[in-house]
């Protein structure tokens, strides 16, 4: 797999650290409620997804990227 | 399909009725087994298995198959226990040959820490019922064949904890001697149908939705492996699993036994030796959630390097294939078993990549669910409801990629 940086460019996948977004559905309100699904629960799409990743070995920033997790085959910049 | 016919197994496939008492989604080993001792410990038959491909084609039929019940914590410990001792008992259960071979299991250490860790394993093994000795390596020097005993020259082996009930047996035909013994005790199991919703009333099940249509029932149980939380989406309940891909791979055949199950968390493998002879080695697994099944060479490259290093008689043979199967991971590393707020809509997942050993255990706990309504208390710790109770069950180190 290859992430696109928009300070580096195309840069091989084992240089990167993954970083999930939670998203907490507006369905849950109770705010304990909030933190334990933040903390534990996932909604796991198969499909496309909005993530943060960090650059470790390149230019030492988070970047957002979006990602389909069906295929696993590339990823492109959403925001940098 | 050679194994297939030589085990005679028969397999007879049904078709589907409009209504059930129970109906499992997945055709896994979790799945089937559930079936099974529905069927066989409780007389319930009016139950279907749906699988949307072929049974065994999920990661039941993709793991490296180590059975094993040497965990961390007394509630794990217990529960694999159980399993490993029903698995020795399969074979006679079902009048069906799947290849159980007790190796035991070595996890090797090469720091004086790990020593501690191993030995911590060892005590907490024997509390609750596991046989697991720490071992020095003379022991080890002795007992394993072809290895080298300070391997990169960074990890000279320190010591092991042994587990003497470690073992493997052949993932495909756990798989079918389960689905023949549900099959002939009555349970429908039809493959190429999938489960494309689950339709409730008033807080409660009441049928699922399958590509042949739809079918009535008040119990369904989720048994699909990396897909729990998009069945769970299904019913509006949110679970604690990501899905990842782990990878494994097969050598061609050593042409000399090898007994032993060997795992070394330091240098990231485990290995043992298939019934044909072959080296069956992994894990990888991919740090990123992905349902993606396709393999890569790059975790090979590091695995081999490792496993040449202690055994260097590996150098000698190649990688015939790998393959990826796509887990179901809890944030504990513990399975996430039983019952959710949706009345009649049953779990069973977390199974991670740890689960092939938890299949009889996790299906006899399933069962005995189904036919009581009441959780059996070897699988209470493993509630969906721990994470809001705050009782969490980690138990990282020993769930290992295996
Ligand atoms: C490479 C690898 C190595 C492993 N090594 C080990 C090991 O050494 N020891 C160990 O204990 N564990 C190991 N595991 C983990 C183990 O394989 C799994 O935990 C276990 O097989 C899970 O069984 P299951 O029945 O829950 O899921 P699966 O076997 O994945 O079965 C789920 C089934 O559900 C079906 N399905 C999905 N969605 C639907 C739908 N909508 N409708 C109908 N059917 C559906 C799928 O097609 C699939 O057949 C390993 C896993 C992998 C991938
Ligand atoms: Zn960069």
């Amino acid at each position: 797999m290859i992430i696109t940086c928009p300070h580096c460019g195309d840069r091989p996948f084992d240089e990167w650290v993954h970083g999930e977004i939670p998203v907490v559905p507006d369905t849950i309100t109770d705010p304990d409620e909030r933190d334990i699904d933040r903390a534990y629960f996932h909604n796991n799409t198969e499909g496309v997804v909005r993530e943060a990743w960090f650059h470790l070995a390149g230019c030492r920033r988070w970047v957002v990227i979006t990602r389909d997790t069906s295929n696993g085959v590339r990823s492109d910049i959403a925001r940098g | 399909m050679n194994e297939f016919w030589e085990a005679k197994v028969k397999l007879r496939w049904a078709e589907l009725a409009d209504s059930y008492d129970v109906v499992v989604i997945g055709g896994g080993g979790h799945g089937l087994s559930t079936a099974y001792h529905l069927a066989l410990r409780h007389g319930i038959t009016k139950v279907a298995v749906i699988e949307k491909s072929y049974i065994g084609g999920g990661n039941s039929g993709r793991n490296t198959t180590v059975i094993r019940a040497n965990y961390g914590i007394p509630e794990a410990v217990r529960f694999y226990q159980r399993s490993l001792e029903l698995y020795e008992n399969l074979e006679a259960e079902t009048d069906r040959w799947i290849m159980h071979r007790v190796g035991g299991n070595w996890w090797l250490v090469h720091t004086e820490a790990g020593r501690r860790t191993e030995q911590a394993r060892a005590a907490v093994n024997q509390a609750f019922g596991a046989k697991t000795d720490f071992v020095e390596p003379e022991v080890i020097a002795r007992e394993i064949p072809g290895i080298n005993m300070n391997p990169l020259g960074q990890f000279p082996v320190m010591g092991a904890s042994l587990h003497h009930g470690g073992a493997t047996a052949r993932h495909d035909r756990v798989n079918w001697a389960l689905a023949e013994g549900a099959m002939r005790a009555g349970v429908d199991i039809v493959q190429d149908v999938e489960v494309t919703g689950i339709n409730t009333s008033g807080g409660k099940v009441v049928g699922v939705e399958t590509t042949a249509g739809p079918i009535a029932t008040e119990t369904v149980v989720s048994a699909v492996g990396g897909h729990a939380t998009r069945m769970a989406d299904m019913v509006g309940v949110r679970l604690p699993i990501r899905t990842h891909p782990l990878q494994a791979f097969v050598t061609n055949h050593y042409e000399r036994k090898f007994d032993p199950i060997i795992a070394s968390a330091d240098l990231g493998f485990y290995v043992s030796q298939t019934a044909r002879g072959e080296m069956l080695g992994g894990a990888h697994i991919d740090p990123e959630p992905s349902y993606s099944r396709r393999a890569g060479h790059h975790f090979v490259n590091s695995i081999a390097r490792n496993m040449v290093a202690l055994f260097p008689f590996m150098s000698g043979l190649r990688v015939l294939r790998q393959w990826t199967g796509t887990c179901d991971m809890s944030p504990d590393y513990t399975p996430v078993m039983g019952v959710t707020p949706v009345n009649g809509f049953l779990i069973t997942t977390g199974w991670g990549t740890w689960g092939f050993k938890a299949i009889p255990a996790g299906g006899e706990a399933m069962a005995q669910l189904i036919a009581t309504g009441e959780t059996p208390e070897l699988i209470a710790p493993f509630a969906l409801d721990r994470f809001a109770r705050d009782r969490t069950l980690a138990d990282r180190s020993s769930s290992g990629t295996h």
